[in-house]
C-alpha cells in the first residue's frame, strides 16, 4: 500500500470513523453529566441567575480584573497565547474552511496565510512553554497526571504537523498531510474520553457556577 | 451519629455527585490557578493544598462510577478503589485546610465551583467517620444542648440582664407577632455581648418590634460545617419551628458569616421546603433601616478604618454593598484592602476550622494573608461582621504583635446612635 492510498483512506473512511466516534462519545459524555440531575434550589433567590450564568460563561474567558499580566503570569500569558493561536488556526486557515465547506456546507472568510502562520507559531511556542512549566513547576508537577501529557501531545501533533505540511518542511507533502489528518483523527477519537472535553463542558461548568452565585446576588 | 463506615461514606458521597459536579470534574485541566487563590496554598506553598486536589477521592469516585471509561477500567480491574486510609488522609485537607471561603471558585478559568464540591466531600468524609473530633464535639453539643459551645439559655438570660442594667432596655423573649426574630451565635453571647446591647438600642430607636426565641436562639449550624445533612436539617428545623410559632416576619442572622449561609441559603434546601418568613443578615436589616431613615447616627470615628468581609456573607452570601454603605455612615476615613468585597481573603478560621484543635498551626499560618493585607494599609482599626472572623483576627494580630482594635459593625453603629427621645424604656 502506498502513501497515496493511505491518505485516501484517512481522508475518507478514516475521517468518517473518527467523527462518528467523536460525536457518539460526546453524546455519551453529555448524557453522563446531565442524567445525574441536580436538586432544585428552594431558598428565596435574589435573581433567577440566568443572566449571571451567561455573564460567567463570557467573563471566565477574560483574565480576572481584565489584567492579563496578573499572577501567576506564566500560566496566564501562555495559556491565552496557546488558546487564541489554536482558535485562529483551526477556524481561519483557508484549507480548514474548505473542509468545513465540504463536510457541512458552511464557509466564512479566511485570514491571509502569513497571519495564520504567526498565530500557529505563537501557539506552538506557547504549548512548549506550558509543557516546560508543567515539567518544572513544583505545583504543576504535583498536580499533573499522565493524561495531562497525553492531551498535550494529542493537541500538539496536529498543530506541528499541520504547520510542517503547509510549508512542505522535512517530509514529503503527502506524508505530512497524512500525519496531520491522522493526528486530528486521533484527537477526535480520544477527545470525548479525556479532559479535552473541557472545551465543551466548561460552558456547563461556568453556567452552573455563575447561575448559583447569581441567585445569591454575586457575579462570579 | 450512627456508625460510620467506608461503605456509608462512599454511598453518602455518591449521593452528592450531581450534574454540576460532573461538569466540574470533566472540565478541570490541572492548570493550578485555583492554588493561587487559596490562602492555605499561598501561605504554605504546599501543592497538596491546591483546592481541586482536596477533592481527589471524590473525583476518582465520580470517574469510576459515572463515566464510561472509568467504569470500563473498573470492570477490567484497573481502577484504584477508594480506601479508608485515603479518606482519613483527605480529611485533613478538606476540613483543616479549607474554610469553604469560595475564593478558588471565583478564579478557575473553566468555571469550577470547587467550594461547592468540598462542602459535598465533607458529607462523605463524615459518614465514613473521618470528621475531626473538634467538629464532632461541636455538633454533638449543638444537637444536645442547642449550642456548639454549650452556651445555655441561662447564659443568654444573664447577658440580657446585663444589657438591662447597662442600658435600661429589655431583651424581649418569646414575644409573638414581632417583625423580627433575632438569632445569635454562641461566640457572640460569650465573647461579644456588646452585639446584643447594640441591636436592642438600634431597634429601640427605630421603633421596631423584635424577639428572641428561648427555644431556638443559636444561629450557627455545625451540621453544615461537619457535613451531616440530617443533623444540619434538624438544627434548621428548630429555628423554623420557633419562627413559625412566634409568627415573625423576618429572622435575623447575626454577625456571623457561616450562620447566614446556613439559614439563608442552605436552610430551605436542608428541610426540603421554602421558608414562610424572610431571612436577613443583620447588616441587610441595618442597611434597610438606613435607607428608610430609621438609623439616626451622629459623629464619626476618628481613625483610619477598614472592613474585613466575612466570606460567607460576601462571596457566598451576596451581602456586598450593605457593609460599605454602613461603614461610610460613621467612618470618614474608610479604606478598602486591595482584594475586598467578593474577592476578599478569608481570615483563615471559617468553615469549622476554628473548632478543630489540630488546625491551630495552619490556621495561624493562613492568617498571614490577612496580616500582609493589613500591614500594607496602615489602618488604626478593623471592622467586621462575624464573631468568628473577629476572634481569629484578634488572635492573629496578637500573635504577630500588631496592635489594632477589631470591632463589629453593628456595635460601631450603635455607638453613634443619636441619643434623643427614645420611644420610652431608655431611662434606667
Ligand atoms: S483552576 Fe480550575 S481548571 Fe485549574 S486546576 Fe483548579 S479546578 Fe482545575
Ligand atoms: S474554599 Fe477557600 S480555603 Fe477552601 S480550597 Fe477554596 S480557596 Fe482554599
Amino acid at each position: 500500500m502506498n502513501i497515496e492510498a493511505v491518505l485516501l483512506w484517512i481522508r475518507g473512511p478514516g475521517l468518517g470513523l473518527a467523527l462518528g466516534i467523536f460525536l457518539f462519545g460526546m453524546a455519551i459524555k453529555l448524557l453522563e453529566i446531565f442524567l445525574l440531575g441536580r436538586k432544585k434550589n428552594l431558598a428565596a433567590v435574589r435573581s433567577s441567575g440566568v443572566a449571571a450564568g451567561f455573564r460567567t460563561i463570557l467573563s471566565r474567558s477574560l483574565p480576572p480584573d481584565g489584567n492579563i499580566l496578573r499572577r501567576p503570569r506564566f500560566t496566564f500569558i501562555f495559556g491565552y497565547a496557546f488558546h487564541i493561536g489554536l482558535f485562529v488556526v483551526m477556524f481561519f486557515l483557508a484549507p480548514h474552511i474548505e473542509v468545513s465547506h465540504a463536510l457541512l456546507g458552511l464557509s466564512w472568510p479566511a485570514l491571509p496565510t502569513p497571519v495564520v502562520d504567526v498565530f500557529t507559531i505563537i501557539s506552538i511556542i506557547a504549548m512548549m512553554a506550558l509543557l516546560w512549566h508543567r515539567l518544572t513547576s513544583p505545583l504543576l508537577k504535583y498536580l499533573t497526571t499522565p493524561q495531562d501529557y497525553l492531551v498535550w501531545a494529542l493537541t500538539f501533533a496536529p498543530l506541528l504537523s499541520g504547520y510542517m505540511a503547509y510549508h512542505h518542511l522535512l517530509l514529503p507533502y503527502t506524508w505530512l498531510l497524512s500525519i496531520h489528518i491522522g493526528s486530528v483523527e486521533l484527537l477526535l477519537i480520544l477527545f470525548p474520553f479525556t479532559k479535552l472535553t473541557h472545551a465543551f463542558t466548561l460552558f456547563i461548568a461556568r453556567w452552573y457556577t455563575g447561575m448559583m452565585a447569581g441567585q445569591k446576588g454575586v457575579q462570579s | 451519629m450512627s456508625k460510620a463506615t467506608l461503605e456509608r461514606g462512599i454511598n453518602a458521597l455518591k449521593e452528592q455527585i450531581d450534574t454540576p459536579t460532573a461538569a466540574f470534574f470533566s472540565s478541570c485541566v490541572n492548570c493550578g490557578l485555583c492554588a493561587h487563590a487559596c490562602l492555605f496554598y499561598t501561605e504554605t506553598c504546599d501543592p497538596a493544598k491546591t483546592p481541586i486536589h482536596k477533592l481527589e477521592p471524590m473525583r476518582r469516585l465520580w470517574e469510576q462510577e459515572y463515566t464510561l471509561t472509568g467504569r470500563i477500567r473498573k470492570w477490567l480491574g484497573l481502577g484504584k478503589p477508594i480506601t479508608d486510609d485515603e479518606l482519613e488522609q483527605w480529611s485533613e485537607l478538606a476540613y483543616q485546610n479549607c474554610t469553604l471561603c469560595g475564593r478558588c471558585s471565583m478564579v478557575c478559568p473553566v468555571g469550577n465551583d470547587i467550594t461547592y464540591m468540598i462542602r459535598k466531600l465533607r458529607e462523605g468524609l463524615s459518614a465514613a467517620g473521618h470528621a475531626p473530633d473538634g467538629l464532632i464535639g461541636a455538633t454533638t453539643r449543638a444537637v444536645k444542648l442547642g449550642s456548639p459551645m454549650g452556651v445555655t439559655l441561662k447564659a443568654l438570660e444573664a447577658q440580657a440582664k446585663h444589657v438591662k442594667e447597662d442600658s435600661g432596655l429589655d431583651i424581649p423573649f418569646d414575644v409573638e407577632g414581632t417583625e423580627y426574630m433575632v438569632l445569635l451565635s454562641s461566640m457572640e453571647i460569650i465573647n461579644y455581648p456588646e452585639y446584643l446591647q447594640a441591636i436592642a438600642k438600634i431597634f429601640d430607636q427605630a421603633k421596631k418590634t423584635w424577639t428572641i426565641s428561648s427555644e431556638a436562639f443559636e444561629a450557627t449550624n455545625s451540621g453544615i460545617q461537619i457535613g451531616t445533612s440530617d443533623i444540619a436539617a434538624e438544627l434548621v428545623q428548630r429555628v423554623v419551628d420557633a419562627a413559625e410559632k412566634l409568627k415573625v416576619q423576618t429572622v435575623i442572622s447575626p454577625e456571623c458569616g457561616h450562620a447566614y449561609m446556613a439559614i439563608r441559603w442552605e436552610g430551605p434546601n436542608l428541610i426540603g421546603r421554602p421558608f414562610t418568613f424572610r431571612v436577613q443578615h443583620i447588616l441587610e436589616v441595618l442597611d434597610e433601616l438606613r435607607e428608610q431613615g430609621l438609623l439616626q447616627v451622629e459623629g464619626v470615628e476618628d481613625g483610619r478604618l477598614t472592613f474585613h468581609d466575612p466570606c460567607q456573607l460576601v462571596r457566598r452570601g451576596g451581602v456586598i454593598e450593605q457593609p460599605r454603605n454602613l461603614m461610610r455612615l460613621v467612618v470618614d476615613n474608610f479604606v478598602e484592602m486591595k482584594d475586598h468585597g467578593k474577592m476578599n481573603w478569608c481570615c483563615g478560621a471559617g468553615g469549622g476550622v476554628s473548632a478543630i484543635e489540630e488546625a491551630e498551626e495552619v490556621r495561624l499560618k493562613a492568617f498571614n494573608r490577612k496580616k500582609k493585607q493589613l500591614s500594607k494599609l496602615h489602618v488604626d482599626g478593623l471592622v467586621t461582621a462575624c464573631a468568628n472572623c473577629r476572634i481569629q483576627i484578634e488572635e492573629g494580630l496578637e500573635e504577630n504583635d500588631m496592635d489594632m482594635p477589631v470591632i463589629g459593625l453593628t456595635e460601631i453603629l450603635a455607638n453613634h446612635l443619636v441619643e434623643k427621645e427614645t420611644g420610652g424604656g431608655s431611662s434606667a
